[in-house]
Order: C-alpha cells, then sequence, then structure tokens
C-alpha cells in the first residue's frame, strides 16, 4: 500500500491550532504569538516554522513560489517546492505576479506584491530584544510595557563602532506603531517593502515555537536616531545579468584573482528584466 | 499650581510603612518604617543576613513585599509602589529611581560599550539624537572621573572601581529622584572605596539627589549618611543621626557593630 499523507502533511488537529496562532498574530500585529511546533521532515534551521505556516494555510487552488537567498531554484526552494506538490498536489510557479502563496528565506520579491498575497517567513531569531535582554521572562514584560529604550542601543553601539547604522539585516521595526518586531533575516533593503504592503505577511519560527504577523496595509518603521536616519544599502554598478539598478544585488566572486561581479538576488525579477522566458 | 507643588515638596520623598517580607517561614525584614526626605542620605548598616538588602530589593520593586506600603512622591503625586499597576511600577522605578548593585556586572550591560550603558536609560526615556545622547554620555564620564576616550570600551576592560563609577553615571543620567545602593563600595581596594565615595559626595550635594545606602562599611555610613538605621534579624534595632549612633550606640548590638571596626 503507498503511504499517503493528509492534505499538506500537517493533522487538521496541528493545521487548526496553527490557524489560531496566526490569527492572533494577525490581530496584534507584530506580537509574537507561541504556538505547539510540529516535527517536520527537514531540520530546524531551514524552515520548519515557515514550512508550518505554509503547511496550516495552503488550499488546492494555491500556486505556491519558494525562494532562498531571493533565488528560485537553490536546493532548500526546490525540496520545499516538491514537497508540497508531493504532499497537496498544487501547482508551484517561480512568477511572483501568478503566486499565491510565496514561502520566503531572506528576500521579499522586487516586483511588488499584491492584495490577496500572502508571505511566510522562515524565522531564526524571533525576539528583536534577545540581543539586550536574554531572559524570555523579561523580554515578554519588556514587549508588553513598551519598554523599547534598549533596542537603540543596539543602533547605538553601531554608530559607536562603525560611524553608521551598520546593520544590514534583522533590522528591527516597529510595526502599527506598537510592537518591535525582527523582520528575520531579511536584508535592510526590504524593510521598506513592508511597510503599508498590500500583502499578508506571516512569520514562522520552528525551533523558537513562534507566529506573528503583519496584516495587510500596516505601518512598520525601521527604528533609527535623528541624525543616523534609516538608509537603503546603495550599489555603484548595476546587475551583470540584466542591468537592473533597482534591486537587491549580490557580490559573487569569479575567479582566485579576485574578480567580482553583482548580480540581482532575486533570480525571477532578473530573468523577467533579462527578457529571459521561462522554461 | 505653585501651592501644590510646594505642598509636594513639603512632602517626605519616601516613605516606607510596616513593610515586611517573609520568605516562607523565613523572615526576610519585618514592620519596617521609615521614611527619607528629598536629599537625604539614609544609610542602613547590620550584619551580613540581616534583612538589608532584602528591604532595598523590595523598596527597588525587585521583590514584592509580603506586608506593608512603600509610599513614593513621584511627580505624578504619591503613589504606593506596592500596590499600583506593575506598568506604572516599572515607569517610576526605571524614570525616577536608580538602583547600584554590590557587583556592576549586575547592573552594567557587559558586552555593551560604557557610552551604550550611559545612553541606555537616555534612549529609554525617549531621547533619539545620537550626538545629544553621545553629549550627555562623555559629560556623566567626566563626572564620576572617568577617561572620556574610553567611551566605546567594554565595561570588561575597566577596573572595578571604574566599573563601579560606571554604574553611578548609568543610573544618574535621568536625573533620578533617589538612588538605592546596595554596598557600592564592598569588594572595593581602600583607595579605590574612598575616591568612590569622594566622586559620590560630589553628585550628592550637587544634585539634592536622595539615597538609601545599604552597607556594613561603618566608616562609608559615617562619611555619606545624614542618618543611620540598624537591622538585626529583619527588624531595626536603632535609628538616628550618623554621629550620634556611631558615638554613642545604645543598643548592645550597635556597641558591637561600632567596636568590632578594626582601628589603625
Amino acid at each position: 500500500m503507498p503511504l499517503t499523507y493528509n492534505f499538506a502533511y500537517l493533522d487538521e488537529q496541528s493545521k487548526k491550532m496553527i490557524r489560531r496562532a496566526i490569527l492572533k498574530a494577525i490581530a496584534v500585529p507584530g506580537f509574537q504569538v507561541p504556538f505547539g511546533g510540529r516535527e517536520m521532515p527537514l531540520p530546524y534551521g531551514w524552515g520548519t516554522g515557515g514550512i508550518q505556516v505554509t503547511a496550516s494555510v495552503i488550499g488546492p487552488e494555491d500556486r505556491l513560489k519558494v525562494i532562498d537567498q531571493g533565488s528560485d531554484d537553490t536546493v532548500n526552494a526546490i525540496s520545499i517546492k516538491q514537497f508540497f506538490k508531493k504532499t497537496a498536489g498544487i501547482v508551484t510557479t517561480e512568477q511572483t505576479r501568478a503566486a499565491t502563496l510565496i514561502q520566503t528565506r531572506h528576500r521579499i520579491p522586487e516586483t511588488p506584491l499584491q492584495k490577496g498575497q500572502i508571505m511566510v517567513f522562515q524565522v531564526p531569531i524571533p525576539e528583536p530584544l534577545q540581543f539586550i535582554e536574554p531572559k524570555r521572562t523579561r523580554t515578554v514584560k519588556m514587549h508588553a510595557f513598551e519598554e523599547y529604550g534598549s533596542m537603540h542601543v543596539r543602533l547605538y553601539e553601531d554608530v559607536a563602532k562603525f560611524g553608521r547604522i551598520a546593520t544590514a539585516f534583522d533590522y528591527p521595526v516597529q510595526v502599527h506603531h506598537r510592537y518591535i518586531m525582527s523582520p528575520s533575516p531579511i536584508p535592510k533593503y526590504d524593510n521598506p517593502k513592508l511597510n503599508q504592503s498590500p500583502a499578508l505577511h506571516l512569520f514562522g519560527a520552528g525551533r523558537e515555537k513562534r507566529i506573528y504577523a503583519v496584516p495587510p496595509y500596516t505601518d512598520v518603521i525601521s527604528l533609527d536616531f535623528e541624525d543616523y536616519p534609516f538608509e537603503l544599502e546603495q550599489w555603484d554598478g548595476a546587475c551583470a545579468v540584466c542591468g537592473s539598478t533597482r534591486s537587491f544585488l549580490d557580490e559573487i566572486i569569479t575567479d582566485d584573482q579576485g574578480t567580482r561581479m553583482f548580480i540581482c538576488s532575486d533570480t525571477e525579477f532578473c530573468r523577467n528584466n533579462a527578457g529571459k522566458t521561462f522554461p | 499650581m505653585t501651592r501644590a507643588r510646594q505642598e509636594h515638596t513639603a512632602l517626605p520623598l519616601l516613605q516606607v510603612r510596616h513593610l515586611c517580607k517573609f520568605f516562607g517561614r523565613q523572615m526576610g525584614c519585618h514592620d519596617i518604617s521609615f521614611s527619607v526626605a528629598p536629599g537625604e542620605v539614609i544609610g542602613v548598616v547590620g550584619e551580613s543576613g540581616s534583612g538589608k538588602s532584602t528591604l532595598l530589593n523590595c523598596i527597588a520593586g525587585r521583590i514584592k513585599p509580603s506586608n506593608g506600603s512603600v509610599l513614593f512622591n513621584a511627580s505624578m503625586g504619591v503613589i504606593d509602589l506596592c500596590r499600583c499597576d506593575e506598568a506604572l511600577m516599572r515607569r517610576i522605578i526605571r524614570t525616577q529611581t536608580g538602583y547600584v548593585t554590590q557587583n556592576p556586572a549586575r547592573g552594567l550591560k557587559m558586552h555593551i560599550s560604557a557610552g551604550g550603558n550611559i545612553g541606555e536609560k537616555l534612549m529609554a526615556a525617549g531621547m533619539r539624537h545620537y550626538g545629544e545622547i553621545r553629549k550627555t554620555a562623555l559629560m556623566w564620564l567626566e563626572k564620576v572621573e572617568i577617561d572620556p576616550g574610553r567611551i566605546d570600551d567594554l565595561p570588561v576592560t575597566f577596573s572595578g572601581g571604574m566599573q563601579q563609577r560606571l554604574q553611578i553615571a548609568a543610573n544618574l543620567v535621568n536625573a533620578p529622584k533617589i538612588m538605592l545602593m546596595d554596598e557600592p563600595t564592598s569588594g572595593l581596594d581602600v583607595s579605590v572605596q574612598a575616591r568612590l565615595i569622594d566622586v559620590l559626595r560630589k553628585l550628592v550635594s550637587g544634585l539634592n539627589l536622595s539615597m538609601i545606602l545599604v552597607t556594613h562599611d561603618l566608616a562609608v555610613a559615617r562619611l555619606l549618611c545624614h542618618r543611620l538605621y540598624v537591622m538585626k534579624q529583619g527588624e531595626i534595632v536603632e535609628s538616628g543621626l550618623s554621629d550620634q549612633i556611631l558615638d554613642d550606640p545604645r543598643q548592645p548590638y550597635t556597641q558591637l557593630l561600632v567596636s568590632s571596626v578594626l582601628k589603625p
């Protein structure tokens, strides 16, 4: 007898439990909701949180896109897509516009998101205050009482050490003028895409067993100083493949002599921009 | 308006009333009552285990007393720190009191630079201008006699005395009304102690700061405190002006305490 799984691997009770956590997270934007994390057939750190969130919200009509560091065809992205093809029989896509559900590690696609789309983030460290206060019992209270001054200490240390805010990823944001949230390991380049985004953003941390969310059209503000405002990364050149000057570029070293090139981290955007057709 | 403010300042800054703390069957402190006027420095002395630190922790909101009240004349009126809601209590503790621990490693954030440690309370209070924070931090380093060039160094690279002075600066930066100090000088070398006391005396007189100083060092008590309370087994056994108590102790226990100090 062939081995069969429930639709999208997780049993219905688990999915229901996770959906309840998601609903609560949407109701209180930026608040970390604990949930009963399940064992998934991939190791912690590979997206167990994201995959559980995806499994709970996915339906048979959904078109799933998975990206890893902006790329549609890395091992992690391909295996998660295969996992859902196998267990849910859904259609996958590489086109951001065509996707209804996008699971991601490290990037938000360059193509603007639309109303009705859901982004699912794989989160390694959900607690933005962990840097300053390692005790969970204390950070819970700091969130509850809005004691967020210490968050700026992290930025202060950056300016004192490097002369500018050097935090380049996991740049802390304040959601809906209330909770401080870690936008997970997305580069700060992607932070403004969260602000007033028409899409729903769900964050799942598998090891830490927490879910949080940014509902559509919510204010998401990156923390900064008055005299050291939030700034985006900038590159001197353009993408070597498509020539784009308005996307996040990865630096690639091409030989032992230190020759390097910059190319778009978002492969789908790059291909579209270069006028290439998809297979 | 001005009359109301005058009435406020006429009140004691802090009133401790019948404060008790039990740890199960073990008594921490029992029926402690006293008050602190603005600008007054109170010393609490006693042997180890007499409940000094328990009392201070109850006042600082770090442990919840079993009974009694701590009335604090905060900027928004007199508030019982044992009964008001936690959010208000934490706000008052954060903005209007300072707490200096015996071990600076517990009071400071050791993985954050000296400037960051001083700036933390400013940023918590809403200061969002890096230049201003930096300027204030430098000013405070100078006040506590630390070389301003060390502003970006981690506290682990500081000596014990410097760490303690840094802790004091980090607590004074947002101009608290009262400082709670738990044996700030023990664990320091005698000459370093003298310098710390010197810095403290200057600051206290300059800022009109109230202070509750828990210590078992009678020399420190004599130099800094206006009034003393002597504790034994969780209760206050004697109280009065510092010089009066140290020169003319009445209780046998206090006499023992005073005579136990080695005289050169």
